[in-house]
Order: C-alpha cells, then structure tokens, then sequence
C-alpha cells in the first residue's frame, strides 16, 4: 500500500514551485537584467515588477498554472509532479473540507479554479446555476476507460460537464465486539437495545436520506408528507443516540466509544488499509433497503482560465497507470475500469468487501442524491427541527 | 501554606492547558493513522513532514502572515486604544461597539462579508485580503486589552509631562507606553494567537495560491487528519518552549526587560 | 491626543462597517444572493426567528457561553493574581505558558480532547484500570463547557493579569497597616481596580462563545445546536445568506444590549487606580 509514510517522504520537494512561494533567495539573473544599472526610480518599478513576478507563481515564462482543488488527502500528490513533468503545467494544488465550503467560495466568484472535486448533489447545484464548463471530450480521449455504469448519472444528465473520480457508498460502521445480532437493515438504528450506542450522521442529506430510506420512501424525496413523516422519526430516534457526528465518526467507533455509526464507505477503507494496526474488529454494512451512492467528479468551473490544460489535466487522471497508482493510495473504489482490473490483480480481497464493491442487488436499490432546488430549505429547516426538539 | 495552594493550583491549571497537547504528541509516534489505535512507535510522521510541500508552504504562510497581522495590529491598536481612550464618553462608547463586532461576529459572517466586500471593491482574495482580515479581527482584541491599562494610569502623568516640556511624542513614548506595555504584550499574544488559530475568515479570503495550516487541517479531516500535523505541532511547541527559556534566560540579566 | 483614533475609525468604516451594512442588507432581503437587481425587501427573514426552536437554541446558546464565561472568571482571577505576583523572573515565562497550548490548532487540540474524554477515551481507561467509576460527560454539555473553557481561558487571564500587575504595592501595605485581613484587602483594594480588566477579559470571552459551534459540534455530539450552529448551516448547507444574515443581527443586537448593561455597571464603579485610591 502506497499510503504509507515512506512512500511520501522521499519525494524530493519541486523547485519551481518553492521559488513561486516566495523563495527569498531567487536564482540570480531569473528575469534578466542587474540591479546595479538602474536608477532608483527603475528599481523601485524593477522591484515592483519581480514581487509580481514572485506573486504570480509563474516565474518568467508564460507557462501555464492549473488551479487544482481538491479534498484534503484525496490524491497521490507525486502524481502532480508527474503531470508537471511530462505535460511542462505547473499544478497550483490547495484543498477544501466540505462540498459546502467550496460551493460557499465558488459561488462568490473572486478566484480562479480549473479542476474541482465536487460531489454529486453538488455538481448538480453547479450545472443547475450555470457554474460549469461543458467538458471537450475530444481532448479526453482516455474517458473511454471509465465504466458506463457511472457514466449519466442523474445529477449530471448526459454527462456533459463532470468525469467520475471515485465512488461509494452510504452504511453502518459497527465494532463487531458491541454488537449483539447481526445487522441488515436500517431499522437497527432506531433499537432501543442499543440506546447510546448509536451515532448519526451531522448532515442534512446523510441524516433524513437515512430516516426515508427506513420508511422506504426515496432518499430524494420531496413529498412534504415524507419529509415530515422522516424528520419524526429522527425525533424519535433522538433519546437512542450518542451524537450526531462528521468525519469523526471513523475514529470513534474504531475507539468503541460507540457500538455503530453512519458513515461513508470510504471510512471502512481507511481502516482496512491502515496495517499498523488491527481494525478486523470493524465492520461495514450496506442496509438492505438500499442507500445512497455517491460520486465525487472531476468538473471545471466557469472561472477557469485554462479549460485545454484541464482537460489535459483530467485526461492524465484517467490514465489507466496514473488512476491505478491513484486508487491504490486513496484507496477507495474507481470508475475507471482499467485501474480496477489492475487493483483486482493486486488486491483481490478487497473485491469481497461491501464497503470496495457492494452487491449488485444492493446498488439496484440505492440512489445516487440530486440538488433538490427549492425544497432543501425545507429539508434544513425539518432536520433543524430534529434536532432541537 | 499559602505557597502550596498556589503551586497546586497552577500544577492543576497548568495540567488542564497541557493534558490534550500530550496527547497530540504521543499521537505523532504513533504509526497508525487513527487516533483510536497505537499501532506502535514510529518516527515515519516527522519524515512525512518534512518532506511534504504542502505542509511546508502552508506553515511559511501562516507564521509569516502571524507575524506581519501581529505587529500590524498591535501597533495600529496601541495607538487607536491612546485616541479611543481620551475620546468623549459617548463617542468612546460608540467606537467600542463597533470595535467589538468583530469580536462578537461568528467568523462565518465575518469571513463571508469580508471575501465580498473585497471580490466587490477587485482586491484579489489571496495573502493581502488574508492579511487584511486577520488584522481586522486582531486589532479589538488588542484595543481591549490596552484600554483597561489606560484607564489605570493616572490621566494626569502625561499631561504634567507635557506641562514640564515634554513633546506629545515624548509624553507619549516615556510615560504612556511604560505605563501601558503589559496590556500591550498581552494584546500582541493574543492577536498572534488569533491568527494562528483562524480557520474560517482565513478560508474564504484566501484566493487560488494562498492556504494556512488551519485551512490544510481542516481540509484533512474527511480522510483523518494525518499524524504529520501532529508532528508539526510538535516541532512548533518544542522550538517555542525552547526559545522561551532562550529569552528568559537573557531578559534574566537584563530584568525588566519588557513587564 | 484622540485624532491618534482616526485612522482606526476610517479603518474600521472601511472594513466593520461596511460588511455590516452588508449583513444588514441581506438580513432584510430576499433573492439572489449575487445579483442585487433580484433583492426584494422583506422582514420575513426576522419573522422567521419568532418560532420557539429559534428562541430557545438563542437561549441555550447565551447559558453556555455565561457559564464559560463565570467558570473562565473564577478560574482564571487567580492564576492572572498568582503570574501578577510571581517573582519577575518568571512572570514572562508563566504567561507564555499560559498561551503557547493555543497555538497548537484549534482542531488538533478538539480532537486531543475528545480522545481524553470519550467513553472509551484515555482517561475512562485510566479509570476503569485502577477500579473508579467512568466519567460520562461526552458527548454532553459538561465536555462543551470544559471546551470552551479551556479555548477562551487565556483571553480571561490576560487582561486581568496586565491590569493586576501593575497595581501599587503601597496600596496593599497600606491596607494592611489599616488593619485589613487578606480578604478585606482583595475585596476592597485589588479586586475594585482590577474591574477594568474583568470587562475586558469577560468580552473578550462571552463574546465569541455565544456564537461558538464547532465545540459544541465535537464535544456536544450538537445535540444542542448553537446559534453559531444555525448561522453556519445558512450560510454553509443551506446557502441561504438571507436568513443567516438576520439570525446574525438579532444575535449582534442581543449581545450588545447585554454587554451595554455591563458597561452601565462598570461606570458605577471607581477605575481610575491611582486616584482612587
């Protein structure tokens, strides 16, 4: 596994970047001329210039920088250096926490991004209010490795403007040794047998898509009845649970500080390919009433400033080495079906698990989440409700 | 007696500051990547960070934006604490209300209204706009924490300075600033702190080229937030306590070299 | 001496107030958020406050971040007395310690503290193993006090330290030969001239932990959701800028009314040192 530490020290830091940051010490002569035959006006202006120049990340030549975007720990970096390598684009690579935040900040205009790393219903706000460049797949000719199956996904409907990146699931993280049956279904958050032992997911989507699902509507339901129908059973659930929790839920469970929490299937990987220490006491379960899938996209924004070089960029992505090399750090399932015929080769139990690969049964039943326009005030304001009450 | 009470109840708070910051530091050696398991000592996580470029690229950026916010603000704050301090009660009053929004503001707005005051006016988002923000809500802080020390000067001192000769300059730099540089200090601590700490107005001001170590931290938490932080911080506490006993030592001869 | 504030006035007109007129605008609009031309004026956005879940998460809000604040005072008086008196050699060396765990960050240090705390966190464990009973304060507001406490203790300590640490000596001998008792010197000489520092450590404390969240998000498990909590979700999940705004205004409206009471009972008291003395 290339997660590991050892993997990541040894890459040299790249030199263009360092120096673009602010190195104090610049080569000498980077941007021709000496100081020493300028008057003092043409120095100050020379000054001037060469902190643009350092402010700018270019250095001297016009060369292209892409604006990537990313989740934080979402991406095998030596991969940028690669990419720089071989393409002459220098990657600017900076992350966000949240779909949430990045929507906040894309929406507001101000800065530049070429490549984003949106989720789903996010990418479904994205086209919906016109945030998007439609892709030129003449210059991405490797997304013919992507599997069919999550091409046209309903929150990007002839999957114009998005190229999948990675994919899962929505289950129950449970520590095997606090449970006392096993679990199938969605209804075991809501027993009385395990009050206290039980964590929610702090998020509108994950939260009420769970307390529809229980009740068999559809996850993106947008029937008022439903809703509240949903949100009474949440309040009904409230006394049984420990918290309602985010990406801390992976490291509280694993800790037994409860018995099982909602969570994404990615959590379950993270702990089965950190070997340093014994997780076989965690499991993962898809409930049987289905659930959500989800999808996080390449996409490119409206404020882009070079849509070829991202195109390029997205392409080298879909590279079967390069997005084999990529799934084998981040570790959670790919679209791409030349990298998953190679992680099959080298991980072949992972393919057993439901939280890599889950059923086809299961996937029948489970639903990917939309942008559901005007009736998410209504899903914040009911899961608001829930929670106060 | 009296002596014992104190020492335990320093020894207690003291154990309260530092209980979680030992728990960061054992949490660098440990070589799994969850905070819910010791997979065993490693020293793996120090190498990870030193050779990790955006861990490197967010720390310059963030001390060096530390820095450059704290001594703005405290001296932008010293001074306008002087000028608030001999205003009329009512025009006092008014200009400290509105040096408390910041304060009273949850960050989110703070940071949204900042990142569209400055997209509207065509300031770049990026370092400046980062810098900007963090002396925004840095210099209240050291506004009130000078204020109080101005009031317990006897108001009378710089003015017989004044009477006996002394330039406003004078009055102000031999007999106000003495007087004052407690608050002062711990005014300039506080706007550090704050600044180091900022993750949400920092976020939105931030442009494409500019992030802090809040923001990659923050960034991190979906995957889990990898041991290399720790190891960072590590290193940050360990330099600081050091360098603190450095300085120590050296005011020690000098005594009061700055209370 | 004053015009030395103006700056900081055009500064603040520039970048306080500005935003606020901003926040104030959106509180009492409704539409696209970045396109102006589509704003209506409304007042819905306040009405909307008026629904008891709202009055009551301002509610539990202002109760937390009091009790902070009265557990900071009371914690934090003596440690800012005992730095104040400590030997100068090492009052500078005591007050960085006070403050250097804080700049390790925000979340790591959450983190350290939920692992300490946790059901089946260090310290449980350190307590089962030597017999004692668990300590069963996370998730819960106990954790969401200790939180806050320890984040906003510093700011408590600081101000009340630099004022203390200045306070004429002679006056505490004075008060002694008079014949008052340790107590009696506190209660009628230290503690009347150290209020100035009281304000400002209980401002600079109270304030931001109104409007604290993430805290109670991780510590609290947000069973409680906060005001911070609902104003994040407006402006985060929820993009509704609209709302969040109001919600902010009514939170900054509030709070200033409580901190103007403050100010109204620190102007009865005698603060000018020295002179009063």
């Amino acid at each position: 596994m290339k997660r590991q530490p050892e993997a990541a020290w040894k890459q040299l830091p790249n030199k263009r970047r360092i120096e673009g940051t602010g190195n104090p010490f610049p080569r000498k002569n980077r941007c021709k001329g000496t100081k020493k035959q300028f008057p003092m006006k043409s120095r100050i202006a020379l000054f001037l210039m060469s902190l643009m120049l350092l402010a700018s990340l270019s250095g001297c030549g016009a060369k292209v920088t892409l604006n990537v975007f990313n989740w934080g720990e979402y991406m095998d970096e030596t991969l940028l250096e690669k990419f720089e390598k071989e393409t002459g684009i220098s990657v600017n690579y900076k992350t966000y926490d949240t779909n949430e935040t990045l929507l906040a900040k894309m929406d507001a205009g101000g800065s530049s991004y070429d490549v984003v790393f949106p989720s789903d219903y996010a990418i479904s706000e994205m086209i919906k209010k016109d945030m998007l460049l439609p892709l030129d797949f003449s210059r991405i000719p490797n997304y013919k490795y992507i599997d069919p199956q999550t091409k046209n996904l309903s929150y990007d409907p002839g999957n114009k403007y998005s190229v999948p990146y990675f994919w899962g699931t929505l289950g129950i993280l449970y520590n095997k040794k606090m449970m006392k049956d096993p679990i199938d279904s969605w209804n075991v958050l809501w027993d009385p047998k395990y009050k206290g032992q039980i964590i929610m997911k702090k998020d509108v989507r994950d939260s009420m898509g769970v307390a529809l699902k229980r009740l068999g509507y559809s996850m993106n339901s947008t029937s008022e009845a439903e809703l509240r129908a949903a949100k009474d059973s949440l309040v009904e659930q409230k006394p049984l649970i420990n918290g309602y929790y985010g990406d801390e839920i992976r490291d509280m469970i694993a800790n037994g500080d409860a018995a099982m929490g909602v969570t994404y299937s990615g959590d379950p990987m993270d702990l089965y390919w950190d070997k340093s220490a014994d997780f076989s006491y965690i499991g993962y379960v898809i409930p049987k009433e289905g659930t959500n899938v989800w999808y996080d996209a390449m996409v490119m924004p409206k404020s882009s400033k070079h849509p070829k070089e991202a195109a390029i960029f997205i392409n080298f992505m879909l590279d079967p080495d390069n997005a084999f090399q990529n799934s084998e750090t981040v570790g959670y399932t790919s679209p791409n079906t030349e990298a998953l015929k190679k992680m099959r080769e080298a991980y072949p139990e992972i393919f057993t698990m439901d939280a890599y690969w889950p059923s086809v049964e299961v996937l029948k039943k489970s639903e990917v989440y939309v942008d559901l326009g005007d009736v998410k005030t209504l899903y914040n304001q009911l899961w608001t409700e829930a929670r106060v009450e | 007696m009296m002596k014992v009470v104190k020492r335990t109840y320093m020894g207690l708070i003291f154990l309260f500051l530092y209980a979680p910051i030992a728990v960061l530091i054992a949490f660098s050696f440990n070589s799994s990547k969850s905070r819910s398991q010791w997979g065993g000592f490693t020293f793996d996580w120090y190498l990870d960070m030193i050779g990790d470029r955006q861990i490197r690229e967010a720390l310059t950026f963030t001390i060096v934006i530390a820095l450059l916010s704290t001594l703005i603000s405290t001296l932008a704050g010293t001074v306008s604490a002087i000028g608030i301090h001999y205003m009329g009660r009512g025009v006092r009053t008014a200009v400290l209300n509105v040096n408390n929004l910041p304060v009273l503001n949850p960050d989110i707005i703070t940071g949204v209204a900042l990142m569209t005051l400055f997209i509207s006016s065509g300031l770049p988002l990026g370092a400046v706009a980062m810098l900007i923000a963090h002396v925004v809500f840095s210099t209240p802080y050291v506004i009130l924490s000078v204020l109080p020390k101005l009031r317990q000067m006897n108001r009378y001192t710089a003015e017989a300075a004044m009477d006996l000769g002394a330039t406003p300059a004078m009055a102000l730099r031999k007999v106000i600033l003495p007087e004052i540089s407690p608050g002062i200090i711990s005014g300039a601590l506080m706007a550090f702190t704050m600044s180091i700490d900022d993750f949400v107005i920092s976020f939105f001001t931030a442009g494409t080229d500019a992030t802090n170590l809040s923001i990659l931290i923050y960034s991190m938490a979906k995957r889990g937030v990898k041991p290399s932080i720790n190891a960072l911080s590590t290193v940050m506490f360990v330099t600081v306590v050091i360098l603190l006993f450095i300085i120590n030592r050296k005011s020690e001869k000098g005594e009061e070299l700055m209370l | 001496m004053r015009m030395l504030a103006w700056p900081y006035v055009a500064w603040m007109g520039l970048f306080v107030i500005i935003p606020l007129v901003l926040v104030l605008l959106y509180s009492f609009t409704s539409g696209d958020i970045h396109d102006m031309t589509t704003w209506r004026f409304t007042l819905d956005n306040f009405a909307r406050f008026n629904e008891p879940i709202y009055i009551k998460v301002m509610a539990d809000s202002f109760l937390l971040a009091v009790a902070s604040t009265l557990i900071c005072l009371v914690l934090g008086y003596p440690v800012a007395m005992i730095i104040a008196r400590a030997d100068l050699r090492y009052r500078n060396l005591l007050l960085m310690f006070f403050l250097v765990p804080i700049w390790m960050n925000f979340l790591l240090r959450t983190y350290a503290w939920m692992s300490l705390l946790s059901p089946n966190g260090l310290i449980n464990r350190l307590l089962l193993s030597v017999g004692l009973p668990k300590l069963e304060i996370m998730p819960g507001q106990g954790a969401v006090l200790l939180g806050m406490v320890y984040n906003f203790l510093p700011f408590m300590v600081l101000p009340i330290y630099s004022v203390l640490s200045k306070i004429d000596r002679h006056l505490l001998e004075a008060a002694s030969d008079l014949g008052a008792n340790r107590f009696l010197t506190f209660w009628k000489v230290i503690f009347p001239l150290s209020i100035p520092g009281v304000i400002s450590g209980i401002t600079m404390v109270f304030m931001p932990a109104v409007s604290t969240f993430v805290i109670s998000a991780l510590l609290g498990g947000g069973k409680t959701p906060l005001i911070g909590d609902l104003i994040e979700q407006q402006f985060m999940s929820d993009r509704n800028w609209h709302f969040g705004s109001s919600l902010s205004i009514i939170l900054m409206a509030v709070i200033l009314l409580s901190m103007a009471v403050m100010s109204r009972i620190d102007a009865n008291q005698p603060v000018e040192g020295r002179r009063a003395a």
